[in-house]
C-alpha cells in the first residue's frame, strides 16, 4: 500500500537555526498518526513544509502519488492537505458561516468545477460544520465575539470544511476542558472512519495516546521515534527528551 | 563611449564617498524597518527636517552645521520616541500596521514636505562652511571635503551604532525585541519601552543625517522622497536588521549611482535606487547577507 | 438590490447630473467637477487594491500618469478619439499593475507598498528623460474648441465633463459588483488574513494580481484625458503629490469596506480643495488634506462611513 504522504529527507533552516533536520515521514491512507514533541522541535515547522505555507530545502513532500514540492499552498489545498492553525486565524471581518464559505468555495466548488453547489447547498454544508463542533447558534456571530475555545473549534470546522484526504490538527486542544477534548477527539475519530487521514499534534498525552494507531516523535528539528504508542513512550531517548526539558 | 581612466577613478571615489553618506542615512531605517518592522516611509521628510533645522542655525547663527545636528540629537530623539507611542498606541497594539501604519507615515511624510515648503519655499537651500569648497588631490583623485567630511561623520555615526547594537544592554534588547519579543518580556524588560528608544534613536540619526546631507548638496523640501527608495533599496539589498549589510549595499549603491551620473547623466541617478530596489524585491528578497 | 437595479439608477443618477450641468453651462464649474470625478475614479481605483484587498499602493501617480502620458504618445504618433484613448491607458496601466504585481506581490504587503513608490519614481525619471513626449519641458496638446457628433456640435469641455462622469459611473458600478462577488469574497479574505485565505484554497496571487490589474487599468483610464483637459503636461504635473496623497486619503477618510467609502471621500475632500485651492493656496490645501489623513487614520480607522456605521448601530439598540 502506498503511504498518502511521504515526507522524504526534508530540512529546513531559518538564518543560523536548523527547525528541520533531515526528516523522514510516512503516513498511510485512513491512518491516525500522532506527533508530539517539546515546544520548539519543529512540528509546526514540518505542518507548514507539508501544506505548502513554507518550503522545505531539501527533500521532498510526496502527497497521494504526486511530488507535491514547489506547489503554493492553495494548491495543496485542492489536492487534499488541509490544516488548523496553532493560533487561531480567522477571517475577522466575516461571519462564521462566512469562515466556512471560504474553503467551501475555492476549494470544493473549485474541485468539482464550479457547477455543483448552489447558495442553498453551500448554506446548509456550512451549518451542518458549525453543528459538528457546536457552533451552530453563533453561524451569524462574528469571531471576534468567539472564546479561544470556540476560536480553535472554527479553525477545525474549517480545516474540515475544505473536504480533504489529510487533515493535520495543530495543538486544537489546548486550554479545553475534558470533555470538550473528548468532544474533539470524538469527532476526529469519526472523520477518520469516514476515511480522513488524520495526524494529530498535541501536548495532552492522553489524548494522543488514546487516539493515535501509531507515533511520532520530534526533538530539536530531528526525528528520535516512530511506531507503536506504548513502545515509543518507553524509548529511552524519548523519555529522556520529555525528563530532561 | 570613451570612458576616460581619470574620470572613471573619480566617479568611483565620489562613489565611495556618497556610500558612506547613504550609510549613516539608512542606519535610522535599518533599524526601524530591519530590526522593528515598521515601515517608516517618512524618515526621509526627518531627514529633511534635520537638514533645514542645520540651515537656519547656519545661516542666521553661523553654527556649524554638524555641531546643530548634534544639538538637536535629543529634540529629534524625543520626537521619534513621541510619533512611536502614537504609532504602537494607534495601530501596533490593535494590530492594524499594515494599510494604517503605512498611511499614517505616509501622511507624516506629506505634512512635513508641505510644512516645509510653506515655511521655506520650494528654492534650494544651502550651509556655508568651511571644509565646502577645498578638495584633497591624490593622486589622480579629487576628493571634495564637501563629500569627505560627511562621510567620514557617517561612519563615524554608523560605527557607533553598531556599538550601541552589540555592546550595551539596551542595545542588545533592541536586536533581541527584533527576534523575539515574549523571551524579552520574560526576562523583565518591556518590549514596547525598548521599540519606543530605538525608534527615538532612529529618527536622532535623522537630525545628524539631514545635517550631513546639506553639506553634500543642496536641499529643497522634496528631494527627501528620492531618499525612499534609495534607503529602503540599500535596506533590504543589505538584508534586514544587518548593519554590516546595509553598509557594503550603500557602498555599492553610491558607485552605481555615481557612475550613472557621470556617464550617462545626473537625471537618471534616481532611477539608479529604485530600480536597485524593485530588482532585489523580484529576485532576492532576503538581501545579500539576509537573516 | 441587485447589481443591474444598481447599475441603471447610478447611471441614470449620472444623466441627470450631465442633464444638470448642461443647463448651468459655465466652464469652471465644468473645470472643477471634471477634477473631483477624476478623483472618484481614483478613490474607487486604489480602494479596490487597498481597501478590499488590504495593499497599500503609494505610486497611484505612476498609473495615473502612464495613462496621460499614452495620450500624449500617440497625439504625436497618430490622433485617436478620446475613448480609444482611454481604452489604450486603460490596457497601459492594466499591463504594469499586473507586472507590478507579478514582481512584488510574492512579498509582504509593506514591501509591496514599497515598490510602488520606487515604480512612481522610476516612471517619471523614465519620462522625463524621454523628449519624444516632451520630457522634462513637457508636451502641449491643443484642445480643439468643439466636438461634432452626427451633426450635433458639443463644447469640448463639456466633452470632456461627460466621459468623466460616464468613467466615474463606471467606476463605482464595478466596485460594488466586485464587492458583492466571489472576487470580492476573496478579496475580503486575504485582507483579513492572507495566510489562512492561501490555506483555505484561496489562489492568493492570481486573485491579487487581478486587483492591481483592475486597479492600475481603472487609473490608467482616469489619466488618459488628462492631457486634453489641461492643455500641457508636464511630468510634475502628472506625477505630482496631490494624486498620491489623494488617493490614499479620500477613501480613507471616505471609508475603505464599501464603494460608497471613495465616492464620499472624493467628493467632500475634492470639493473643500477646490475651494481652498481658491481662497487659501494650494501648499496649505495640501496640507490639510495631510493632516486630515494622519487624524483620521488615528481616530477613525474605518473612516466616515464607519462612524455613520456605528451611530446607526448604536440608535438601533437601545
Amino acid at each position: 500500500m502506498t503511504a498518502l504522504l511521504h515526507v522524504n529527507n526534508i530540512s529546513k533552516r531559518f538564518g543560523g537555526f536548523v527547525a528541520l533536520d533531515g526528516i523522514d515521514l510516512e503516513v498511510q491512507p485512513g491512518e491516525r498518526l500522532g506527533l508530539i514533541g517539546p515546544n520548539g522541535s519543529g512540528k509546526s515547522t514540518l505542518v507548514n513544509c507539508i501544506c505548502g505555507t513554507l518550503q522545505n530545502e531539501t527533500g521532498s513532500v510526496h502527497f497521494d502519488g504526486h511530488v507535491i514540492d514547489g506547489l503554493a499552498a492553495h494548491q495543496r489545498t485542492h489536492r487534499g492537505v488541509a490544516r488548523s492553525f496553532q493560533l487561531p486565524r480567522p477571517f475577522h471581518s466575516m461571519s462564521l458561516a462566512d469562515n466556512l464559505r471560504v474553503p467551501l468555495l475555492y476549494t470544493v466548488h473549485a474541485r468539482l468545477g464550479g457547477l455543483l453547489r448552489s447558495a442553498g447547498e453551500l448554506d446548509s454544508r456550512c451549518q451542518e460544520l458549525l453543528e459538528m463542533v457546536g457552533l451552530a447558534k453563533k453561524a451569524k456571530q462574528m469571531p471576534r465575539d468567539l472564546t479561544q475555545v470556540e476560536m480553535r473549534k472554527l479553525e477545525l470546522a474549517r480545516a474540515m470544511a475544505a473536504e480533504p484526504k489529510l487533515l493535520i490538527a495543530d495543538e486544537s486542544m489546548a486550554g479545553l476542558s475534558h470533555s470538550e477534548i473528548e468532544d474533539i477527539l470524538a469527532l476526529l475519530v469519526r472523520l477518520n472512519e469516514r476515511g480522513i487521514t488524520v495526524i494529530l499534534i498535541e501536548h495532552i498525552m492522553s489524548a494522543v495516546m488514546s487516539f493515535s494507531q501509531r507515533l511520532a516523535v520530534l526533538v530539536s528539528g530531528k526525528k528520535i521515534a516512530d511506531g507503536k504508542p506504548e513502545d515509543v513512550v518507553r524509548d529511552p531517548e524519548v523519555v529522556r527528551a520529555y525528563i530532561g526539558q | 563611449m570613451d570612458i576616460s581612466f581619470d574620470l572613471l577613478i573619480n566617479a568611483i571615489a565620489a562613489g565611495l564617498l556618497l556610500g558612506g553618506f547613504y550609510a549613516a542615512v539608512t542606519a535610522g531605517v535599518s533599524i526601524s524597518f530591519g530590526m522593528l518592522d515598521i515601515v517608516n516611509i517618512a524618515h526621509p521628510a526627518f531627514i529633511i527636517l534635520g537638514s533645514y533645522i542645520a540651515y537656519f542655525f547656519n545661516i542666521n547663527y553661523g553654527v556649524d552645521p554638524i555641531l546643530v545636528s548634534i544639538i538637536a540629537l535629543p529634540a529629534f530623539y524625543a520626537l521619534g520616541a513621541a510619533v512611536y507611542q502614537v504609532y504602537y498606541q494607534s495601530f501596533e497594539k490593535r494590530g492594524q500596521e499594515s494599510l494604517r501604519g503605512l498611511a499614517f507615515f505616509f501622511g507624516l511624510l506629506f505634512v512635513t514636505e508641505v510644512s516645509l515648503i510653506l515655511v521655506f519655499g520650494v528654492d534650494y537651500r544651502y550651509v556655508e562652511a568651511a571644509y565646502i569648497g577645498p578638495s584633497i588631490h591624490i593622486g589622480l583623485i579629487d576628493l571634495p571635503l564637501r563629500m569627505l567630511v560627511p562621510c567620514l561623520a557617517a561612519l563615524a555615526l554608523f560605527g557607533a551604532i553598531e556599538l550601541f547594537i552589540t555592546r550595551t544592554f539596551t542595545g542588545r534588547a533592541v536586536m533581541a525585541v527584533s527576534q523575539d519579543q515574549q523571551a524579552l518580556q520574560l526576562m523583565g524588560v518591556d518590549p514596547i519601552r525598548i521599540k519606543r528608544i530605538a525608534f527615538g534613536l532612529s529618527i536622532a540619526t535623522a537630525a545628524v543625517a539631514g545635517a550631513l546631507l546639506i553639506i553634500i548638496q543642496p536641499v529643497e523640501p522634496s528631494v527627501g522622497r528620492e531618499y525612499i527608495g534609495r534607503v529602503f533599496a540599500i535596506c533590504v539589498l543589505g538584508g534586514l536588521g544587518s548593519m554590516p549589510g546595509a553598509l557594503i549595499a550603500a557602498v555599492l549603491l553610491g558607485i552605481v549611482e555615481s557612475l550613472t551620473a557621470t556617464f550617462y547623466g545626473p537625471s537618471w541617478a534616481p532611477a539608479v535606487a529604485f530600480g536597485f530596489l524593485l530588482l532585489t524585491l523580484a529576485f532576492r528578497p532576503a538581501g545579500l547577507l539576509g537573516r | 438590490m441587485n447589481t443591474a437595479k444598481f447599475s441603471l439608477i447610478t447611471i441614470a443618477v449620472g444623466a441627470v447630473v450631465m442633464a444638470f450641468a448642461h443647463w448651468v453651462h459655465v466652464d469652471y464649474l465644468y473645470f472643477a467637477s471634471y477634477t473631483i470625478l477624476q478623483f472618484i475614479v481614483l478613490a474607487t481605483a486604489w480602494n479596490i487594491l487597498g481597501g478590499y484587498c488590504g495593499y497599500v499602493n503609494f505610486g497611484s501617480a505612476a498609473f495615473f500618469a502612464m495613462g496621460a502620458y499614452s495620450s500624449v504618445f500617440m497625439h504625436k504618433l497618430f490622433p485617436l478619439p478620446v475613448p480609444v484613448l482611454i481604452l489604450l491607458g486603460a490596457v497601459v496601466s492594466g499591463i504594469a499593475g499586473f507586472g507590478m504585481g507579478y514582481l512584488t506581490l510574492r512579498l509582504r504587503g509593506s514591501f509591496f507598498a514599497i515598490a510602488t513608490l520606487a515604480l512612481a519614481v522610476v516612471l517619471q525619471t523614465l519620462v522625463v528623460n524621454w523628449d519624444y513626449v516632451g520630457g522634462s519641458r513637457g508636451a502641449y496638446i491643443i484642445r480643439p474648441e468643439e466636438i461634432e457628433f452626427a451633426g450635433i456640435t458639443v463644447n469640448y469641455i463639456e466633452y470632456l465633463f461627460a466621459l468623466m462622469l460616464g468613467l466615474a459611473v463606471l467606476s463605482l458600478i464595478t466596485a460594488r459588483t466586485i464587492e458583492r462577488s466571489q472576487l470580492g469574497f476573496g478579496f475580503a479574505t486575504i485582507r483579513d488574513d492572507e495566510l489562512a485565505a492561501e490555506a483555505s484554497g484561496v489562489p492568493t496571487l492570481r486573485v491579487k494580481l487581478i486587483a492591481t490589474t483592475l486597479s492600475g487599468a481603472f487609473m490608467g483610464m482616469a489619466g488618459a484625458p488628462f492631457p486634453y483637459y489641461i492643455g500641457y503636461l508636464q511630468p510634475s504635473s502628472a506625477f505630482g503629490l496631490e494624486y498620491a496623497v489623494n488617493s490614499i486619503a479620500m477613501p480613507m477618510i471616505g471609508g475603505t469596506t464599501s464603494w460608497v467609502g471613495p465616492l464620499v471621500g472624493a467628493i467632500l475632500l475634492g470639493s473643500a480643495q477646490q475651494y481652498a485651492t481658491v481662497t487659501i493656496s494650494s501648499a496649505v490645501n495640501l496640507l490639510i488634506v495631510g493632516l486630515m489623513l494622519v487624524a483620521f487614520v488615528i481616530i477613525a480607522p474605518n473612516g466616515l462611513i464607519g462612524l455613520v456605521q456605528e451611530r446607526l448601530r448604536a440608535w438601533r439598540k437601545p
